[in-house]
């Protein structure tokens, strides 16, 4: 674009300081996570003292060892993947009939529903209601609790509403419409097969959201069998380190043994973020041109 | 066949208005199947959404369980006047702004940087890997994110604490120190959604007409000149937007990570307006009285949504509505 011209040296210091920002920003995202991966390895003493700050140092694999050895993750990695799948299932069977009702211009009442949905992106019941409402209807401590309460997002309405204005032509539509093709036999075999891209998009925004969601199953599940990995994870590594703020005059064994202990408790974290985070992290880089797309397509105001 | 074929496309239909209910009638019952593709929408939000909005009613009375929400008996407004006047107001009020404030401050403003910047970088490796690994903590769970924070700064061994001790200073107790609490929840927030923020402002950037730049170059502009003259300025009603959505909810910050991060000894920085709710509601099942502060905190947040955007629409055209 600006071939021919040559840049004068404000410009090229401009550049330079760009480009230092943006490694920059590069870096400080980067280092931690890279920290964690090799901490995730290291013999812990040397994570703790400092020695080990990139590269991992005394390699061992301790630290998941002791992951997969612990019965509560397996179990709730079980869980998490059960309730991720029938909860992402259970969206978008919500969400995508709904938002092509949406889309279409000849859908009398399309104004209320859109208003009816929209006002509670602005308003709710707030917490309790809400819980007694679940509690009242006997899904608490069941896996609909996670599911149910949260089967749709509005703002997923929205994108693929607008996904489905925006890509599917109309004059498919008409031509199917005339060739006698039903409203459900039209949006079954016509417009869905055509929206692929939108179709992953939210299998993986709901599937995200409800493989990292720990809220709901902290209020409506009691029985710890049922504990999805967001909360085994919250015991580990969350509560753990709180109860181990505490504590008073100690003497120097105690403190060197509880030091030891708290090198391994780390090593255990270390590991068990990696495992928690890896089929989320994995997948990401491959789909990440879909995610992307359906931030664009959520921007386009409509 | 020529009456759905104009239905669908809308333009006609407006037409028929006129011919009165027989038409309205006629276009419902050939789209009947639409209405099984939005009902379980429909009675999701009716049932999940609006359904507790009825249990509102019982924040102005004293909920008993056994006697349900029809039953109980009303009190007015007790519960208001009792968390209006109880010695933690305040602190609720001050900690819930000043956290949502403190993380406006920092954490809105980064994103349009960081989008303007990866705008100025040239396409290739460098550019997708920078922006591949900055949306990359989007994706880590609330969880696993205080997870990192509590093990980085752990006073034992956390890398934050290591780094800052090696820069020759005492760190200082990040996890317990109330005086820490908000940076602390802030700086973690910047880290996990700054680069997933430039998404939307890069979207925006990408429909910049080049010409306007070439004019420019020609006109002798400075690329800081272009960036600052053109990109910005594209970027406004994006950002009006998105200051807009923010102001809405000034009053219900990120609950869910405070909630994780909180502990009895940064509690006086920690405490917030939801938190409180949740503590009040579900761990002391005081049911009405946390109710009463959820509706207060919702009506306060739907205000102040109403208020920016009705400013906002009388000095500029980028309101919500």
């Amino acid at each position: 674009m600006t071939s021919g011209i040559k840049e004068t040296r404000r410009d090229r210091i401009f550049l330079i300081c760009n480009y230092v920002y943006v490694f920059l920003a590069f870096l400080i995202v980067f280092y931690p996570v890279a920290y964690i991966v090799s901490a995730s390895i290291s013999d812990p003493k040397t994570v703790a003292s400092g020695e080990m700050w990139l590269w991992p140092k005394g390699i061992t694999f301790d630290g998941y060892q002791r992951v997969f050895e612990n019965a509560n993750i397996w179990r709730g990695y079980g869980n998490t993947i059960l309730y991720t799948l029938v909860g992402t299932v259970v969206n978008l069977l919500v969400t995508l009939p709904a938002a092509y009702a949406l889309s279409r211009r000849d859908f009398v009442g399309r104004g209320f529903f859109t208003g009816m949905f929209m006002v509670t992106m602005f308003f709710g019941g707030g917490l309790v209601p809400t819980y007694l409402l679940v509690k009242g209807l006997g899904m608490v401590d069941t896996m609909w609790a996670l599911i149910i309460p949260s089967a749709v997002s509005i703002w997923n309405i929205i994108v693929s509403r607008t996904f489905f204005q925006s890509s599917i032509p109309i004059e498919l539509q008409e031509a199917a419409q005339i060739d006698g093709s039903t409203n459900m036999h039209l949006f079954v075999r016509i417009v869905l097969p055509l929206s692929m891209p939108i179709i992953a998009v939210m299998a993986l925004f709901y599937g995200v959201g409800n493989w990292n969601s720990y809220f709901s199953a902290l209020i409506y599940l009691n029985d710890s069998a049922k504990y999805p990995l967001q909360l085994i994870l919250r015991q580990i590594l969350v509560l753990q380190e709180m109860g181990a703020q505490g504590g008073g005059a100690i003497d120097a064994s105690t403190a060197a043994a509880m030091n030891t202990k708290a090198e391994v408790a780390a090593l255990v974290k270390y590991a068990v973020i990696i495992v928690a985070t890896v089929p989320v992290i994995l997948i990401y880089p491959f789909l990440q041109r879909y995610f992307v797309q359906g931030v664009m397509i959520g921007s386009v105001k409509g | 066949m020529r009456e759905t074929n104009a239905g669908l496309s809308g333009g006609a239909a407006t037409a028929h208005r006129h011919m009165g209910n027989r038409t309205l009638w006629k276009r419902i019952v050939r789209n009947w199947e639409l209405y099984i593709l939005i009902a379980p929408a429909f009675f999701y939000f009716l049932i999940f959404c609006y359904g507790p909005m009825y249990g509102i009613q019982i924040a102005f009375k004293n909920y008993i369980p056994t006697k349900g929400v029809m039953g109980s008996p009303w009190i007015g407004f007790d519960h208001f006047e009792r968390f209006f006047h109880s010695y933690y107001f305040w602190d609720l009020i001050w900690n819930t702004l000043s956290i949502s404030l403190y993380e406006l401050a920092i954490g809105f403003p980064i994103p349009i940087i960081l989008a303007l910047a990866f705008n100025e970088v040239r396409q290739g490796f460098f550019k997708k890997m920078a922006q591949t690994v900055t949306y990359a903590p989007h994706f880590i769970s609330v969880v696993v994110m205080a997870g990192m924070i509590i093990t980085f700064l752990s006073p034992s061994t956390g890398m934050v604490v290591r780094l800052v001790e090696a820069l020759g200073f005492d760190s200082p107790a990040f996890l317990t120190d109330p005086r820490w609490f908000k940076t602390m929840y802030v700086f973690s927030g910047v880290w996990q959604s700054a680069g997933w923020g430039t998404i939307i402002y890069l979207a925006a950037l990408a429909g910049v007409d080049p010409s306007l730049h070439e004019a420019a170059v020609i006109d002798g502009a400075s690329r800081f000149q272009r960036v600052r003259h053109i990109n910005i300025p594209v970027l406004v009603p994006t950002m009006t937007i998105l200051l807009i959505l923010n102001m809405g909810s000034l009053f219900g910050v990120g609950f869910e990570k405070i909630l994780l991060l909180q502990n009895p000894l940064n509690m006086e920085a920690s405490d917030v307006i939801s938190t409180f709710v949740y503590r009040s509601g579900l761990e002391d099942a005081q049911y009405s009285f946390s109710t009463a502060i959820g509706l207060f905190n919702s009506v306060v947040n739907a205000a102040l949504l109403l208020l920016v955007n009705g400013i906002v629409r009388r000095t500029s055209e980028n309101s919500l509505w």
